[in-house]
């Protein structure tokens, strides 16, 4: 159980990259905080900055009260979950978990305990005598857990772990990781890049780009106002309509532009605001042809090209509705739907 | 391949026989000669069935050697020859896997030199560096001693190498894991690296005991004390020393016996050794 608070962090790599540059975040005790971004977005790197992997060449980390800049992994007080596991196969699951209980000169019945609690929770208990080969990915993926588990840290630092496994498992585990670690209350730093683990995880997002981080904030907070143009496209799926102030203005077809702030010159719509029936209410109203129906089960995604001006948007409307490739359609936007952005710099400007 | 083809499985099992049946003959007529009494072979006609005299011949070769040509009995040589390759094959090993311990895990100063150096080596065997090796040897008073017998050979280039590439395809997240689980170098070597090179040892230990016990030149130039001599070089002595005619039964009979231990140890490790050779369990 601890705080962690990141101070300027930054990572220079020998060769003068930049991997990550002056990353400030403070973490509650308990919280869960996922680090998200597309790959080469410096997540990865800023996870093995505060496990130790990685040294630390700006700013300062500490873990509770204490300073762990020059710490080694093992002395930092956190446990972590790798992307491949990283068993030691020539190991019992038994002794993969024992093993750092173990170096840290642990009473036997002591270790024994925290083994079997572990098991216990991550029902692995049937396993502990066999080798981590004969075990499939999901049970792996346990066994990496309890590993952490075992050790109960101040904080847990997961590194992509469900990448490996297939996507109905993925789901599964995710839930499982989520309820654990709320029971468990322990800190918790989840680096992913699959945007969806993320917004259903975090109890905080932290979304980084080019090793800066865009936005840090609860899923709903990024989901609904996102900060900049690069978070708006990267949460959410299917991705945030970009239209540009002058095709709209230009086309004439769009009426309530002017609620907007003056500066405006790119207007984010997310596909599911997008409403086929006309309103009054104050907002935008677009007109376009329909170019592809995709049917996705309770959901449809509409592929529009805009009138005029061509310009591609993308709508998501509940069930399969009954409508012909070209159909002319007519969306409405509420004002609240519309995310008005400076292109230039692509920050947010209400 | 499945194919069923009895023209053609008639033809490989044929060709395949006559493989083993080259490979077998020599080893025969040695096993048969040993076991002949002397004067057989004088009648220049070699026989090939085995003779009455086995059990006296081997008797007389393990205990008593053959004096006269200044051969100490084979039993010594043979523990000499099996300490020495022993020497070699531990040495080796201990020498190699610390070295490519370090080269991979360690990043130290002119370590990619390093490297290369030990590298180098490999095109520098016993053979071309054995006049500097032979002085070096005897200025260190090496000369008829264990020492001197498996020092100069126990540096292996090619074990380094491959332990180093072994070591290479350890995940480099295994690493990590064992320094969050709180192990030191020292650890990890010891409970990671160690059991997962199990198998490359083993194949390793195969190889290198069979080199080390079929040394022949190196021996013959520093062990002038008959306590010291090995099998392989008292084979060579039995059929040169003396005046009289080399007596090949007993010659035969000491050639049956340096054979065996190699062949025992590939007995034993067989399974150990073709794991290490094409297992990549990680």
């Amino acid at each position: 159980m601890a705080t962690m608070t990141l101070e300027n962090i930054s990572k220079t790599y020998a060769g003068g990259v930049q991997a990550v540059s002056d990353v400030n975040l403070d973490i509650k005790d308990g919280e869960f905080i996922v680090l998200v971004g597309p790959s080469g977005c410096g997540k990865s790197t800023l996870l093995r900055m505060v496990a130790g992997l990685e040294t630390i060449t700006g700013g300062t980390l500490k873990i509770g009260d204490r300073v762990v800049n020059d710490l080694e992994p093992a002395d930092r007080d956190i446990a972590m979950v790798f992307q491949n596991y990283a068993l030691y196969p020539h190991m019992t699951v038994y002794n993969n978990l024992a093993y750092g209980l173990r170096n840290r000169r642990m009473p036997k019945d002591e270790i024994d305990r925290r083994v079997q609690e572990a098991a216990a929770m991550l029902e692995i208990g049937a396993y502990l005598d066999r080798k981590p080969r004969a075990l499939s990915g999901g049970q792996r993926q346990r066994v990496a857990m309890g590993r952490a588990l075992v050790r109960e840290p101040a904080a847990f630092l997961f590194d992509e772990p469900l990448s490996n496994l297939d996507a109905k498992l993925r789901v599964q585990m995710r839930v499982e990781i989520r309820q654990l670690q709320r029971r468990l209350r322990t800190t918790s730093l989840y680096v992913t890049h699959d945007q969806l683990e993320a917004m259903t995880m975090a109890d905080r997002l932290v979304v980084l780009n080019g090793g800066v981080i865009e936005q840090v904030g609860t899923p709903m907070q990024v989901y609904s106002r996102p900060a900049s143009t690069f978070v708006a496209g990267f949460i959410g799926s299917p991705a945030m309509n970009m239209l540009p102030m002058d095709t709209l203005r230009a086309e004439r077809h769009a009426e309530g532009l002017s609620l907007l702030p003056g500066r405006t010159d790119l207007v984010g719509i997310r596909p599911d605001d997008l409403r086929l029936e006309p309103s009054d209410a104050p907002g935008l109203t677009l007109h376009g042809r329909l170019a592809l129906l995709e049917p996705a089960g309770a959901e449809s995604h509409l592929h529009v090209h805009l009138d005029g001006s061509d310009q591609p948007i993308t709508l998501r409307v509940p069930g399969v509705p009954e409508m012909a490739d070209g159909a002319m359609l007519t969306m409405h936007a509420a004002r609240e739907a519309l995310h008005p952005f400076d292109a230039a710099t692509g920050k947010r400007l209400d | 391949m499945v194919e069923n083809r009895p023209l053609g499985n008639l033809l490989s099992h044929i060709i395949l026989i006559f493989g083993v049946a080259l490979v077998v003959f020599p080893v025969w007529v040695a096993i048969v000669a040993s076991t002949h009494p002397p004067g057989t072979f004088v009648r220049g006609v070699m026989p090939l069935l085995p003779g009455p005299n086995g059990w006296e011949n081997y008797r007389t070769i393990l205990l008593e050697g053959r004096s006269r040509a200044g051969t100490p009995p084979v039993i010594g040589m043979m523990w000499n020859s099996f300490v020495m390759a022993m020497c070699i094959t531990l040495g080796k090993l201990a020498i190699s896997i610390i070295s490519a311990f370090a080269i991979v895990y360690f990043r130290f100063p002119f370590r990619i030199f390093f490297f290369w150096i030990i590298f180098v080596t490999l095109m520098l065997p016993v053979e071309v560096r054995i006049v500097p090796t032979f002085q070096v040897v005897a200025d260190l008073g090496m000369l008829n001693s264990f020492a001197g017998l498996s020092i100069p050979l126990i540096a292996s280039a090619t074990a380094t190498f491959l332990f180093r590439q072994f070591f290479m395809t350890i995940p480099e997240e295994m690493l990590e894991a064992a320094r969050v689980d709180g192990a030191g170098p020292f650890k990890f070597f010891k409970d990671i690296l160690l059991p997962l090179s199990i198998t490359n040892i083993a194949a390793l230990f195969v190889i290198m005991f069979i080199y080390g016990w079929n040394q022949y030149l190196w021996p013959l130039l520093i062990t002038t004390d008959p306590e010291y001599f090995t099998i392989v070089m008292g084979i060579q002595r039995m059929v040169t020393g003396g005046d009289s005619e080399p007596l090949w039964h007993l010659v035969m009979a000491t050639v049956v016996l340096a054979a065996l231990p190699p062949v025992l140890v590939i007995l034993f490790m067989q399974r150990l050794f073709v794991k290490g050779l094409t297992e990549t369990e990680k």
